[in-house]
């Protein structure tokens, strides 16, 4: 049913009951909702082990065999960035995405670059550098290529962060702007207002997909990171 | 006067950017409808890497957005 990287538990649920974490919202939740454990899970167990399995397949296919050792960090950082995404799109006065702050996702970003180097150094010793010298490239061209690989690889926790950040302020800031053009229409024709009041509706179901996507691409982009760290090509 | 003139200018250049975007997600998805026309079955397979590819774009057009907003607001 399930598959974990250390060790064949017996009843896989319980095993994987252990590795949910309180540190996210949900997490709490998710715990309650393994607690029995059942072989035929119920509504909320399945949609944790949905989540378990949908991280577990994206850290296979993404970093090897190798990654699901680092599953737990994974599935914490996916849900930990889809909650904080998704809270901000509830119509509740604590709606509030933390994850539209750059300092948020810089930490989270710079924790994930620290630890994928600190792997890689871990694991592969002063070798990981030639982590940086491209396979096949002319020697000529090396003092050129060098540099870049290194600068591509420092600014990564930018583009991870900037990345998520944006998505998240741009959209909800779109969001804004166009439920502003309801109010601003509606004072002067009610019956047009319905144009900027139906974007609005399909922004926000848009912005739904974009929570979720914004979650699943910096999780894959962690794992792509693991993958280099662990293999390193 | 001229300065906040020149920053409204400014902030509309830097989303000349989105020239290159509008291309290379243009390019990501017609070549994803291409693969999927020509053979349906790597759907499942190739579909992941077009998001990330379409995320990786996207964050182009983010970080001009950014330039345009520290253009206008500092």
């Amino acid at each position: 049913m399930l598959e974990v990287g250390a060790g064949v538990p017996e009843r896989p649920v319980r095993l994987f009951q252990g590795r949910i974490y309180a540190g996210t919202p949900v997490g709490v939740h998710a715990a309650d909702g393994v607690a029995d454990g059942l072989l035929v899970p119920g509504r909320l167990q399945s949609v944790v082990e949905l989540a378990y399995e949908f991280v577990a397949g994206m850290v296979r296919d993404n970093a090897g065999k190798e990654g699901l050792r680092y599953f737990p960090l994974v599935f914490t950082l996916f849900l930990f960035i889809l909650m904080g995404n998704m809270l901000g799109m509830l119509p509740l006065p604590f709606g509030f995405t933390f994850t539209s702050h750059i300092i948020v996702t810089f930490t989270l970003a710079l924790g994930v670059f620290l630890g994928v180097t600190i792997l890689g150094f871990y694991l592969h010793g002063t070798r990981f550098l030639t982590f940086f010298v491209p396979h096949g490239a002319p020697k000529v061209m090396l003092p050129l290529l060098v540099p870049i690989e290194v600068l591509s690889y420092c600014v990564r926790p930018i583009s991870l962060s900037v990345r998520l950040f944006c998505n998240m302020m741009a959209g909800h800031t779109m969001m804004k702007v166009f439920a502003g053009f309801i109010v601003t229409l509606f004072s002067y024709w009610a019956v047009p207002a319905i144009a900027p009041l139906a974007v609005t509706v399909a922004l926000t179901g848009f912005e739904f997909a974009v929570a979720f996507l914004q979650a699943y691409i910096f999780t894959v982009l962690t794992c792509i990171y693991l993958h280099d760290a662990i293999h390193m090509h | 006067m001229e300065l906040a003139a020149a920053k409204m200018i400014g902030a509309g250049l830097a989303t000349i950017a989105l020239f290159g975007v509008g291309i290379g997600i243009g390019n990501i998805f017609s070549t994803l409808i291409a693969t999927v026309g020509r053979n349906p079955s790597v759907q499942q397979r190739v579909f992941p890497f077009a998001i990330i590819g379409f995320a990786l774009v996207e964050a182009v057009a983010l970080f001009a957005l950014l330039i345009a907003f520290l253009i206008l607001f500092t």
